[in-house]
């Protein structure tokens, strides 16, 4: 048995000064990754901090007008919970779309925004991964890599980043607040998370002893959300594509639009590309059609996973015709 | 003891307990943790075994490094190549009840055959410990790189399929070759299917113990019969000294039939140790040493004439194998019986490939091939502008053509029209996508159903007891399929006992011998053989009614007839209960063996049914799902429909697994990536679709004397083929390699 110390923390500030050593050391809440990830010894922490019981499963309209989650604030509550339902369905239709209800009652809202890639090649110790193991190599660019990253990769990593909630998050708009040693920080969301690019065992910013403590929502965007994603099968399986979108219309023209990606790109992906192509344009399926092309620009297929650019593009035209219906009311 | 050779009389008439829905007896067992599964076992003493394995797929193991993993806490000991005990291999003979999944024996060599296989088991006093050691076990190998995970690769597309032939295989009537060429309209297409993995719910497991010089190992078995025969050939003693037990199995759909070699290096460890040893397989592990359904590849040559009548059938079928174990899924087997033609040839051919042994995987060869085939027929169908069911019913066997001998009963028309009726094809528009709904397209696809209805010998044990209750024994398995519950129905009928009050027994090889609980053929060998111990058991309840000064003393024997639990003769009964009691005794058993007869040569046995599949494709998001599948399935007298039906809905869904989803895939290197139940996508509850099944009833009298064939396989095959029409029918796309994944609806 690989034994670890395990400590429970009750107050923010003793987890983050007991995370001075960066090393060794992890944070568990929901525990559906780090357990998985322990068991299948990918993860081998000599320290455990259980922050479970830390203040921070409140949800509360601030006074701007944004809504503070708390990290702790389960999947599932977060995703039924009125105010988001009512002001961001496109991250409760998210939330609902990821894993399965056992699962989303024991996942953390913190946790999710630190899950890691399901890329079978990161989850055995025995092949190379450069995620896992920097410097071995990616098994994955050269293996099967049908479920694997169309954007933002590198010659490092090609490994998706999981989460349908970070993508729903994304399009709506966050900023997450980081407690740390140092004291308390904020970091847009859409910056959170970093591309591989030569360091893929880096995957987020997140220094030595922080916490992730909250996530603040943008004031809700009006107009219309929809959130769709695409797999094998209808449950229980991380997503081919997906794509979260926000339209606001101006008569027939969009006016304003928020588009990110899941399933085809290494981090939660904001499809900006995309967005410049529609603004100020009439809500059509070409211009749909366009803008998925825009987002899909850049993208590198590899030997499986070359129908992922089309799978996204079509998710991407799927999501901005029904949340513009949506917008039409 | 007997052995029937005489017809028995028929059970029929009115029936109070066979042909009922009953739920599951042991289901109040299964639902509070009641039910004693073979990991669940936990003996005094007891140590946890962890396998070490392969991490490459061809080449030679040089050396483990094994310090580390013996200084670990809790390690008791380390087995592998150089201090593993000398063993012999089992005969592996179907015949002889000796067959065992990978024929060789656990790090019988340092060659590596596969990725996963065992090259050590770590035994230590928990789990843990066992695990943490085992995952300090460091091996070099000398890796070879030509190494060979998939068939489909071989393939050139045209002509011989790849592969050596497998002579016996081959089978022909007529001159195919000739009538294909001179036929007005011709199909010659290739098919495969994706190597599929049981992925069973209950963890292979075995738990085994040596007191003195004998062995028990508690299993989670199909066949508790084949894998003690198998392990007293290994160990060299006689099968007396060797018990294993599966008192229950929470699924196998064939991957527990035959035994794999966790079970004998667990017994060699708990030997040599002098302690019970307990290995659970690895959820990543039975992916890929527990067997799986191989890959295969087919040709499928049709020829007709303008109105649809067949005149040839080729069907060349290539499955991979292991060089541990020899596995022939003898895909084309079946094609022989389907459809009346004259001319017919059918061959078999096997590659060799660096993966662990394949096994029978639920209607091993008949579903892969009925895939092909009832594939090829809509092609064909297509071609001739015909309805696909007109096409079939135009071919219809009336007997079979492959034995030339009738059918024992068959009522495929009735199935093909029930089901059709009810399914409504007659609003099928045959013209690809041309029946939409909204963003969706609507697909209509039918296929033939059909798996060989057999009959295996079978020994079982029945008893009177004092008390009122019964005892049925017999060394068969229920693997979830609801076995234990049909025994009791059918001693129920038998002897008006209520069900509540009958003990079965299953599940331990030292009962009376039974069947493999497979190839759906437990129900028709079971059956005959409790209640043939059942008259043995009453004739000596008789004897005991009929001696001096017993309650019919002078009444001839043959004037008593047993009805709810009493024997009766004119006005006169007794509780079969007191009888006993009267005459001081405990209990009154009988045991008999039955085997099917000359019936064998004179008909042929088969169960059918027709399976029709809506399917809905999205093109604008590349969506495809099963909507509606609606099945008729002839299968003689189910005994309890209730299980029965559930036996052919599960078929439909692992049909729509081999359809849409399953496939265990090999990188270039050979290494398995998506070998745990995460990655490998199988059909989950939200995929459910609206399924319709009903079962005919005419029992088959000349398959036994309950009628009844046997359930688990038939619903299966076909299924993908219906779900491949019913996509053609809604994209005009046709997918010939299952699994009809994304990039395969969007490339085409």
């Amino acid at each position: 048995m690989r034994a670890f110390e395990l400590e429970s923390v009750e107050a923010i500030d003793q987890a983050v000064s007991h995370r001075r050593v960066h090393d060794g050391e992890a944070f568990i809440a929901g525990g559906t990754t780090l357990l998985d990830l322990v068991k299948l010894d990918v993860m081998q922490p000599e320290k455990v901090v259980d922050v479970s019981r830390l203040p921070l499963k409140r949800i509360e309209t601030l006074e701007d007008g944004r809504l503070k989650v708390g990290a702790l604030v389960s999947n599932t509550e977060l995703a039924k919970h009125e105010i988001v339902m009512r002001d961001y369905p496109v991250l409760s239709e998210a939330l609902l779309s990821g894993a399965s209800t056992g699962l989303r009652n024991m996942a953390s809202t913190g946790g999710n925004v630190m899950q890691r890639t399901r890329c079978p090649y990161f989850r055995d110790p025995a092949m190379p991964c450069n995620k896992r193991e920097p410097g071995t190599g990616c098994s994955a660019i050269e293996g099967i890599n049908r479920n694997h990253a169309v954007l933002g990769t590198s010659e490092h990593c090609i490994a998706t980043h999981p989460s349908d909630m970070c993508v729903g998050m994304v399009a709506a708009g966050a900023t997450l607040v980081l407690e740390g040693p140092d004291g308390q920080r904020e970091v847009a969301f859409e910056d959170y998370h970093l591309l591989p690019g030569d360091s893929p065992e880096r995957e987020h910013d997140l220094k030595p002893g922080e916490l992730i403590t909250h996530v603040i929502l943008d004031a809700p965007r009006s107009g219309g959300q929809h959130y769709l994603k695409l797999r094998d099968r209808a449950s229980y399986e991380f997503a081919l594509a997906s794509c979260a979108a926000i339209v606001n219309l101006d008569g027939d023209n969009i006016s304003e639009v928020r588009l990110a990606l899941g399933g085809v790109a290494t981090k939660p992906w904001r499809a900006d590309a995309a967005e410049a192509v529609l603004k100020g344009q009439p809500a059509t399926q070409e211009n749909f059609e366009q803008a998925a092309e825009a987002a899909f620009n850049d993208a590198v297929a590899y030997s499986h996973n070359g129908f992922k650019i089309t799978l996204g593009k079509q998710a991407i035209v799927r999501a901005l015709r029904d949340a513009t219906a949506a917008a039409r009311g | 003891m007997t052995t029937e050779t005489q017809k028995p009389q028929r059970v029929d008439g009115t029936l109070t307990s066979i042909g009922q829905k009953k739920p599951r007896i042991d289901g109040t067992l299964k639902l509070t943790g009641g039910a004693d599964y073979a990991a669940d076992r936990n003996l005094p003493n007891q140590t946890w075994g962890y396998p070490v394995s392969s991490t490459i797929a061809k080449g030679r193991l040089v050396a483990l490094e094994l310090d580390e993993a013996l200084a670990m806490p809790g390690v008791l000991d380390i087995f592998h190549h150089d201090n593993f005990d000398k063993l012999s291999r089992s005969p592996n003979d179907f015949a002889a009840a000796n067959k065992v999944g990978e024929s060789r024996l656990p790090f019988e060599d340092n060659e590596i055959y596969y990725h996963g296989q065992y090259i050590a088991l770590v035994v230590a006093d928990t789990f843990e410990h066992a695990r943490a050691a085992a995952r300090k076990v460091r091996a070099q190998y000398e890796k070879s790189d030509d190494q060979l995970t998939d068939i489909l690769a071989l393939d050139s597309g045209q002509g011989d399929l790849p592969g050596e032939d497998v002579p016996g295989d081959a089978s022909s009537r007529g001159d195919a070759d000739s009538a294909f060429e001179s036929a007005s309209i011709q199909l010659d297409q290739r098919y495969s299917i994706a190597h599929e993995n049981h992925s069973v719910m209950e963890m292979h497991a075995s738990v085994a113990q040596w007191e003195n010089d004998m062995l028990t190992v508690y299993e989670s078995s199909q066949g508790v019969v084949f894998q003690r025969n198998a392990l007293a050939k290994i160990f060299g003693i006689p099968q007396e000294k060797v018990t294993v037990i599966s008192h229950f199995i929470g699924s196998g759909f064939g991957s527990k039939l035959f035994m794999w070699p966790h079970a004998v290096m667990t017994s060699v460890a708990a030997r040599r140790l002098g302690r019970p040893v307990k290995t659970v397989v690895p959820r990543e592990l039975e992916y890929l040493n527990t067997g799986y359904r191989p890959t295969s590849l087919q040709r499928v040559r049709l020829g007709a004439d303008d109105s649809g009548k067949l005149l040839s059938i080729h069907h060349d079928g290539c499955n991979e194998t292991s060089p541990a174990g020899l596995h022939d899924d003898t895909v084309s087997g079946a094609t022989p019986s389907m459809y009346d033609c004259d001319n017919v040839a059918v061959t078999n051919r096997l590659v060799t490939v660096n993966k662990g042994a394949p096994t029978s995987m639920r209607a091993p060869g008949e579903a892969s091939g009925a895939f092909a085939l009832e594939t090829a027929l809509d092609e064909l169908a297509v071609k001739l502008e015909m309805d696909p069911l007109e096409l079939r019913k135009k071919n219809f066997a009336e007997k079979d053509p492959a034995a030339d001998l009738p059918w024992s009963s068959n009522h495929l028309k009735e199935c093909w029209d029930n089901a059709a009726q009810r399914f409504g094809w007659n609003k099928r528009n045959p013209t690809p996508g041309a029946m939409k709904d909204g963003d969706e397209i609507i697909g209509y696809g039918m296929a033939t159903q059909s798996w060989e209805a057999m009959r295996q010998h079978c020994s079982a044990r029945f008893g009177f007891r004092d008390d009122g209750t019964l005892l049925v024994a017999c060394g068969t398995q229920d693997i979830g399929t609801g076995t234990y519950t049909i025994v009791a129905q059918t001693a129920s009928e038998m002897t008006g006992v209520p069900i509540e009050m009958i003990d079965v027994r299953l599940g331990d090889s030292s009962l009376p011998s039974g069947p493999l609980s497979g190839g759906s053929f437990a129900t028709a060998t079971v059956l005959p053989a409790v209640s043939a111990a059942m008259k043995e058991a009453l004739a000596e309840l008789k004897t005991l009614a009929t001696a001096e000064g017993g309650v019919f003393e002078n009444v001839d024997q043959d004037s008593i007839t047993l009805r709810d639990g009493r024997l009766v003769s004119g006005d006169n009964s007794i509780e079969i209960a007191e009888l006993l009691r009267q005459n001081r005794i405990g209990l009154v058993d009988g045991e008999a063996s039955t085997k099917p007869g000359d019936e064998q040569d004179q008909y042929s046995f088969r169960s059918f049914g027709a399976v029709f599949v809506e399917v809905r494709w999205d093109p604008g998001i590349s969506r495809l799902r099963v909507a509606r599948v609606c099945s008729t399935i002839d299968i003689g007298r189910a005994i309890n429909p209730l299980t029965a039906t559930n036996q052919v809905e599960g078929s439909i869904v692992m049909g729509m697994g081999m359809g849409l989803f399953e496939q265990i895939e090999y990188d270039a290197h050979g290494y398995p990536y998506n070998n745990s139940l995460a990655d490998y996508v199988v059909p989950v509850n939200a995929d459910m679709p609206q399924i319709e099944v009903e079962l005919l009833d005419y029992p088959d009298y000349l398959r036994n004397e309950f009628g009844a064939r046997g359930v688990g396989e038939v619903g299966l095959t076909g299924v993908a083929a219906a779900i491949s029409n019913a996509v053609y029918n809604a994209t005009g796309k046709r997918i010939r390699d299952m699994p009809i994944s994304i990039e395969k609806l969007l490339a085409s």
